[in-house]
């Protein structure tokens, strides 16, 4: 069976929207604020986010990404993957409320090992997660706290998200 | 990669990925916490038969902050002064369970024949063998040569146009051999300079110029002069009159410093022989890059250990 589209680039473009207003709401304004993506797709949706942020409360769209690689928890029995930078924004995360963005949460293990890596780089007033799409099936006690989509699936099914900066086209696709 | 040897035959992809991989490890050093959990529960092994300061201490502190546990064996106070052989120093490391070897022996091909052996299934790496290579040396030289040039955008980037040029004891230089190799592999341009006596007989079959005088060879302003130590250990017989002729024919004084142009970089691998191969005023200028190539070797060695530990490589690399 083909693929089938989900969300397309109006849908993603409204949802980040939602999700930029709910962090500013969830954080009573925009002070303190860091937007942490995690590579890739993660990311080019945090500065996305960023971007959206900016417009609504100039000088709070602070973004960063945070490289998950060297804390992941299946090292070493997969491929070696090279890692991509981490850049904190100068301010650093120090008493910042941070907000961690990833395209698809799914076991939960790399927010996990996020909230690891971020432990090494400071100590947040306090740490939130925004995902563009939520799958289910998590192995740990993680939870988002903005959604973009919930996506009920099968553990079978494949989720893609797409984004135009890397992949071309904007859409998230489900696969059997 | 299971095993680092050599620097010979290794791909570009390969040698820009150990480089990128450096400059993320760089950048840990920065941080609040600068350690990262990758290797933990593994054992590294320094196993040390020639003497060293900076490549010991600089593994072990990569190896230290990635996680691993680090067992320091030097052949002095060792049982290898009872006459224990390689074989029997490797299946005894086997069997305490090392993960990683970093070996530097007198002999050139020891590493080499430490991972074709079979004697111990762990990953090897060649901090230094007899006359023959240095593979981290030449990573961290390339590595510091293309921080210098391209500073925060280095990443993704090789050495085209570059213009090296290495001088002295390359008779007797796993340095210069291991940089020959890797730094034309990069897309730089070498050039060696040295008394006909301290040239390799084969020079001939190497990818780079050969030059006789340093002055000629200076004059063409090079991107990077890369210094040799004169390995007074490994001469046995008189390759150059005196040590005052040598240091007016082919060391950096203070005056060929100066006919430089202002970018062109100073590089040693350490340790220096101040006076003899390169003066001191130009070993503490600001266009030598002495300290920094210290400081860059562990970010090196921490790629070097990641990428052989830390799982199996992609089949390309």
């Amino acid at each position: 069976m083909p693929s089938r589209v989900v969300l397309q680039q109006a849908d993603i473009s409204r949802a980040l929207t939602r999700i930029s207003h709910e962090i500013l709401e969830s954080n009573h304004g925009g002070s303190d604020l860091v937007i942490l993506g995690i590579p890739t797709r993660g990311a080019i949706l945090a500065e996305r986010i960023g971007a959206i942020l900016e417009s609504i409360e100039p000088g709070s769209g602070t973004v960063g990404t945070l490289d998950i690689t060297m804390y992941r928890d299946d090292l070493g029995r997969n491929l070696t993957r090279t890692p991509s930078p981490t850049r904190i924004p100068p301010g650093g995360i120090d008493g910042k409320t941070v907000v961690l963005v990833d395209d698809v949460l799914f076991s939960g293990r790399t927010v996990r090992a996020a909230l690891d890596a971020m432990v090494d780089l400071g100590r947040p007033r306090a740490v939130r997660l925004a995902v563009l799409v939520d799958r289910g099936h998590r192995e740990l006690p993680i939870r988002a706290d903005f959604v973009g989509k919930n996506l009920p699936s099968s553990l079978a099914e494949r989720i893609h998200v797409r984004v135009t900066e890397i992949d071309g086209v904007e859409e998230v696709t489900i696969e059997p | 990669m299971r095993h680092l040897l050599s620097t010979r035959g290794i791909t570009r992809d390969q040698a820009v990925q150990i480089l990128d991989v450096a400059e993320d490890m760089a950048d840990v050093a920065t941080r609040e916490v600068p350690r990262l959990p990758v290797l933990r529960g593994k054992t590294v092994v320094n196993l040390f038969y020639e003497d060293s300061t900076r490549t010991r201490i600089s593994f072990e502190a990569a190896a230290k902050r990635l996680s691993a546990d680090v067992i320091n064996f030097s052949a002095k106070g060792s049982s290898v002064s009872k006459g224990e052989s390689l074989k029997d120093t490797a299946q005894t490391l086997a069997a305490m369970g090392a993960d990683a070897v970093i070996i530097r022996h007198q002999s050139s091909g020891a590493p080499e024949v430490l991972a074709r052996s079979g004697w111990i299934d762990a990953g090897i790496v060649n901090a230094g063998d007899g006359t023959h290579e240095h593979p981290t040396q030449a990573l961290l030289d390339a590595f510091t040569i293309r921080r210098r040039i391209h500073g925060q955008a280095a990443r993704g980037k090789g050495l085209e146009g570059c213009r090296v040029t290495i001088v002295g004891d390359i008779l007797h230089s796993r340095v210069a051999r291991s940089n020959v190799w890797l730094l034309t592999c990069l897309g730089a341009q070498v050039s060696l300079v040295a008394p006909a006596t301290l040239m390799p007989l084969a020079i001939g079959e190497w990818p780079v110029e050969v030059d006789y005088d340093l002055d000629h060879a200076l004059s063409a302003g090079p991107d990077v002069v890369m210094m040799l130590r004169i390995q007074a250990e490994r001469m046995h017989d008189a390759f150059f009159p005196n040590a005052r002729e040598y240091s007016r024919q082919w060391g950096l004084d203070d005056e060929r410093l100066a006919r430089l142009p202002e970018s062109s970089m100073v590089m040693h691998p350490g340790p220096m022989n101040r006076g003899l191969e390169i003066s001191a005023g130009a070993a503490d200028s600001p266009r030598s890059t002495v300290r920094e190539q210290v400081a860059n070797g562990v970010s090196v060695r921490m790629a070097v250990l990641y990428l052989l530990l830390a799982g199996a490589m992609e089949e390309a690399a």
